[in-house]
């Protein structure tokens, strides 16, 4: 469990950064928190020749507030966001969420753009963007682009980031005030990556729902948005059948894969079960402000 | 000596250890610089479960600079022999694979080179040739006639077979109102230490001596069996334990193959080797319990006396059987019966060998295996009879009026007073309370339950059990040498200023073994812990030892704290001699109090400790005449009850026998299937308890354990032999966050074979966890039918049960 040899840089600058990866073309691997990294690189399932270090790009971390939409530097730590009072204010569902987010010593190095980056479909943060609907910045030498979840992510760790960009900015709409949101998990044990979790958001106007997001990690290769489901919420409102029609609906949307933790039968099975229990919290705290 | 008269033990007096542990400072294998020169090793390991092994091309990994040399299997077949194993089946187990390899990631090669980086990417460019062969993984495949066949010597995968029959269990089961059968499956899984195995080999070849640091934690019967496999005198293989150890459970006696290893490495290639395993070689090929199919048999009358009980075991040992193996049939043999007082029980043990790695003493050796199983029976005798599973039990156990106990399979229970531990534990957890809970729930379609466990907690194992798995045909040979044995000894000096060192040959990996000598020595010795410092560091040169030394099987409670007392008795002794001949009054005058001698009538001066040591030390003249000089003494504890096995297979396989009695309330989540436990109290009477706080910290391992193996850890294999749970996002261990509310309580019934009245604590609730909670969800799940009959209870395994039972039929 030691990694071969790799070249080490720990640029100060994204543009350095971005000058170095271009140069490997492709041969480099970019560090962010190194929790998902390094285990890969002692197990020697990925032989970089180069290592690239963003940890000592001073801004690349920060969480601020604009137009609408909070937006987290990439090197911002899971812990941040989870004390982060814009956070709690704007996002509480990603408030909850980095709850779930692996342990205290995990989360004070993990970074919010390098779980989206890793997009390891049963992890919190990528379920979060999705339901939320939020969009990532992609930077290279080249230039800049935004990428919808739905453009990003393609199956189990892999993105559409080219080799040569680095995720520089995660952007979230700010949750409509009074919006009702749960994230609930089942995993194994606490911390360990979701058999399946849901993220939900609802937004009411009296008792019409005007806004249903759902969105799931664990139980497909990618963070799958629940739409379907959320049609019945926003046609037949927040009664505990259109719950069940929509949490039946849930179970059928998404297309798990088996693995040692859970059968596929059982992950499907868990959809249904936590979006029904999602949507009964996010209900209970609609209007709440 | 009893609580009331000790003023150090009995208390919860803090860990001298912690303040080292805590602060970075403590002193373990990596951290271990003994010698300069060091060379570090890659293993080679085999990535099929069964091939033949056709040859291997190492140049081009000799070729890298800073390589030294790459020993293989042709070098381990060459040079070594293979280990001695525990049955008469030919079995060849070499230090590393020589003819074919049995199991992913058995060891084919080893790199040894400046740096670990270095020598793990010069492992990559040896080149092993393979022939695949046909797997086999499952127990009872393996027995089919057309199997693939492990061990072509051997000629079968059965490496051994008993049928042991105690009383008359024939008659008992025609006798019995009824007779319950169930089929139990317990999972192969470890103990994952914190800290894996470590071995610094250095090999001196003028002085023809391997050194050999390691974190090994005994027993060191394998030291001599070691030094048979690397053809060396016994005095010149010399073993030596650094002074902290991260944890064992039992996982650490299994180092010993890779000791033969590592150190073949370092006489081959003449530099000091030092290999750290890393954490996926720990989960591929370190040690495991078996995992065990289990057919039970229990006959009983009505009114719910058990009558006897068959046991038929297929346990899985993996590649090879690796001694102390089979000690998974074995090791309780004394204990077979439980707290149990019935007579009759046929036990049919086959243990079997498959492409899994290799298995050995993991923390309660067998034992959760064998009470997962018979308190899984006693809950269905219980439904049967339509009696409360309480009740079931108190009528079948062993009444404190029959200590000493001799169980039928041999075993001589030493003290206890069962009825009043399980009562304990049935008040504290307000079991009637909870009953009435569980209605209410069930009425409000909640699935709450309830389960008890009991088990006599078998500390200090006699060398003999072992010789059970032989035929008693076989030990009736005239040239056969039966075993037996339980020792442990310790050495007390004492110095001029009258404070001591005591010096022990013990390996402990946290169990707080200097705090506890300190507060026995400072009790006998009328001083206070601070003045006693403990050396425990094991060196098979200097330390007085014996072949059954070392830190298992919950022994140093027992065996290795007699030993301190007796050799602090042995020092008393003399300085009262001392004291007498100083005072010029006969030796029966004289009495130690208080850390100093006086005469019995309470006259003349006092000779306190620090006097008669600077007296003794300064002025040896000024001993009696025939005195030995100097203060110390060395005293060699040995338990008597440890004999050989006998003709009709009984043996006393540990030497003391404690109890635990144990309730758990759990709800199930229909839904996901998750388990939630309410309420978890355990009741244990290890006799004499020297430091509550370190009974307490080792109830709360040992619970966790087990919790382990019955919810979360399984090392499972597929079809291919491929090992699924090779890191740890994947081989799931319980951590704080799982860990339950415990609550603790101790009956003391002090051992009345000890001098402290004290027995092992160490595995504790390990055995007892994983009956427990399957008792409490098979109640938990009973209106649906269904019973847990096979751990871990994963919420997918437990979910399919449950949707099972649900089906409308």
């Amino acid at each position: 469990m030691k990694p071969p040899r790799f070249e080490y840089h720990a640029p100060t600058t994204t543009e350095e950064a971005l000058g170095l990866l271009a140069r490997y073309g492709g041969e480099a691997k970019v560090l962010a928190g190194g929790q998902s990294l390094m285990p890969l690189l002692n197990f020697r399932l990925v032989r970089p020749a180069a290592l690239i270090d963003l940890n000592r790009i001073a801004a690349l971390a920060y969480i601020r507030e604009v137009d609408g939409q909070v937006r987290f530097g990439a090197m911002t730590r899971q812990r941040a966001v989870e004390f982060s009072p814009v956070v709690r204010q704007r996002l509480p569902l990603l408030t909850e969420a980095t709850r779930w987010v692996g342990h205290l010593p995990i989360r004070t190095r993990g970074t919010i753009g390098g779980s989206i980056a890793h997009a390891d479909p049963a992890a919190e943060y990528p379920a979060v963007l999705t339901a939320l609907d939020g969009e990532v910045v992609a930077r290279s030498a080249r230039g800049e682009r935004t990428l919808r979840p739905r453009d990003l992510f393609q199956t189990y760790l892999t993105t559409t980031l080219e080799s040569d960009e680095i995720l520089t900015e995660v952007r979230l709409p700010a949750m409509p005030a009074g919006a009702g949101y749960a994230f609930e998990e089942f995993a194994r044990r606490h911390g360990d990556f979701a058999i399946v979790g849901i993220a939900a958001l609802i937004a009411l106007e009296g008792r019409r729902v005007v806004r249903a997001r759902l969105a799931t990690a664990g139980a497909h290769p990618v963070p799958c948005r629940l739409r379907a489901a959320e049609e019945i919420l926003e046609r037949d409102g927040l009664n505990d059948e259109a719950i069940a029609a929509a949490a039946a609906r849930a179970g059928e949307l998404v297309e798990p894969d088996s693995d040692i933790h859970a059968s596929a039968d059982y992950r499907r099975h868990l959809t249904g079960v936590l979006t029904a229990r999602a949507l009964k919290r996010a209900r209970a705290r609609a209007g709440e402000r | 000596m009893s609580a009331a008269t000790t003023k150090w033990v009995g208390r919860p007096v803090r860990r001298v250890e912690d303040a080292r542990l805590l602060t970075g400072r403590g002193t373990f294998i990596d951290d271990h610089p003994p010698t300069g020169g060091v060379h570090h090793a890659a293993i080679v390991r085999s990535p099929h479960a069964h091939a033949r092994l056709l040859g291997y091309d190492v140049a081009a990994a000799l070729a890298m600079e800073g390589v030294v040399g790459v020993i293989t299997g042709e070098d381990v077949a060459k040079s070594t022999r293979p280990f001695s194993v525990g049955v008469t089946a030919p079995v060849r187990y070499y230090c590393a694979a020589t003819d074919k390899a049995r199991f992913v990631g058995e060891p084919v090669a080893v790199v040894v080179a400046r740096d670990r980086y270095l020598a793990e990417d010069a492992a990559e460019a040896v080149t092993v040739r393979y022939e695949p062969l046909p797997v086999v993984t499952d127990p009872e495949r393996a027995l089919e006639p057309d199997a693939p066949v492990l061990h072509e010597a051997v000629g079968t995968n059965l490496a051994g077979h008993r049928r042991l029959v105690y009383g008359d269990p024939d008659r008992a089961f025609g006798e019995a109102d009824v007779v319950i059968r169930e089929r139990f499956r317990f999972p192969k899984y470890g103990s994952t230490p914190i800290e894996t195995y470590g071995i610094i080999a250095r090999w001196d070849p003028l002085e023809g001596v391997l050194t050999v640091w390691s974190n090994f934690m005994g027993p060191f019967i394998m030291h001599p069996l070691t030094a048979r496999v690397l053809g060396l005198p016994e005095n010149k293989l010399r073993f030596i334990v650094p002074p902290d150890i991260g944890g064992s459970f039992g996982i650490k006696t299994s180092i010993y193959p890779y000791i033969a290893l590592v150190g073949l490495a370092a006489m081959k290639t003449g530099v000091v080797v030092k290999w750290i395993e890393d954490r996926r070689e720990h989960l591929l090929a370190s040690s495991s319990g078996t995992d065990r199919i289990a057919e039970r048999e229990l006959a009983a009358r009505r009114d719910g006396t058990v009558l006897g009980m068959r046991f038929k075991w297929l346990d899985n040992v993996g590649g090879y059987i690796r001694s102390p193996e089979p000690g998974c049939s074995f090791r309780p043999t004394g204990n077979f019966v439980g707290p149990y007082g019935f007579q009759h029980l046929e036990v049919d043990a086959s243990v079997v060998m498959t492409n899994k790695s290799l298995t050995g003493p993991n923390r309660g050796y067998a034992c959760g295996h064998l009470y997962f199983e018979t308190e899984g029976m006693m809950d269905r005798l219980a439904e049967r009879l339509g009696l409360d599973p309480a009740e079931v039990r108190r009528r079948n156990l062993l009444r404190p009026e029959q200590m000493p106990y001799r169980t039928p399979t041999g075993g001589l229970y030493d003290s206890g007073d069962y009825p009043a531990a399980f009562d304990r534990a049935l008040e504290l957890a307000g079991y009637s309370e909870l009953r009435r809970r569980q209605a209410r729930a069930r009425a409000e379609g909640r699935s709450f339950g309830i389960g008890i466990a009991l088990a006599v907690d078998p500390s200090v194992s006699n060398m003999g059990y072992v010789a059970t798995a032989l035929d008693p045909q076989f030990r009736a040979k005239p040239e056969y040498l039966p075993k037996s044995g339980a020792v442990d000894a310790a050495t007390l000096k004492i110095d001029p200023l009258g404070r001591v060192t005591a010096i022990l040959a013990t390996t402990p990996q946290g169990q707080g073994h200097q705090t506890i000598v300190a507060q026995i020595v400072a009790d006998e010795l009328g001083l206070a812990p601070d003045d006693v410092t403990v050396v425990d560091e094991m060196d098979t040169f200097t330390r007085v030892w014996s072949i059954s030394s070392g830190t298992y099987s919950s022994r140093f409670g027992s065996v290795g704290t007699s030993a301190v007392a007796l050799a602090a008795r042995k020092l008393k002794r003399k300085l009262c001699e001392y004291a007498a001949h100083l005072m010029d009054v006969p030796a029966d005058q004289v009495e130690f109090s208080q850390g100093a001698v006086r005469r019995t009538n309470a006259k003349g001066p006092a000779y306190s400790i620090k006097d008669l040591a600077g007296r003794g030390h300064w002025h040896t003249d000024s001993l009696p005449a025939g005195m030995e000089p100097g203060l110390q003494a060395t005293a060699v504890f040995g338990f008597s009850g440890a004999k050989a096995v006998d003709a009709e297979d009984r043996v006393n396989s540990s030497n003391t026998y404690g109890f635990i009695a144990e309730v758990m309330a759990v709800e199930v989540d229909l839904e996901t299937a998750a388990i939630t436990i309410l309420r978890y109290v355990t009741v244990h009477d290890a006799g004499t308890i020297i430091n509550p706080m370190i009974a307490e910290g080792q109830i709360y391992g040992g619970a966790l354990h087990g919790l382990g193996g019955a919810l979360y850890e399984e090392l499972r294999y597929d079809e291919s032999g491929q090992l699924l749970t090779a890191t740890f996002m994947d081989y799931l261990v319980p951590t704080a966050t799982e860990a339950p509310v415990i609550d603790i309580a101790h009956v003391v019934s002090p051992s009345p074979l000890t001098p402290l009245g004290s027995k092992g604590l160490g595995e504790s609730s390990s055995m007892t966890v994983p009956a427990v909670i399957a008792n409490a969800v098979s109640d938990a799940l009973a209106p649906l039918g269904v019973r847990i009959t096979e751990l871990p209870m994963t919420p997918d395994r437990l979910w399919r049960l449950i949707r099972q039972a649900r089906k409308p039929t």
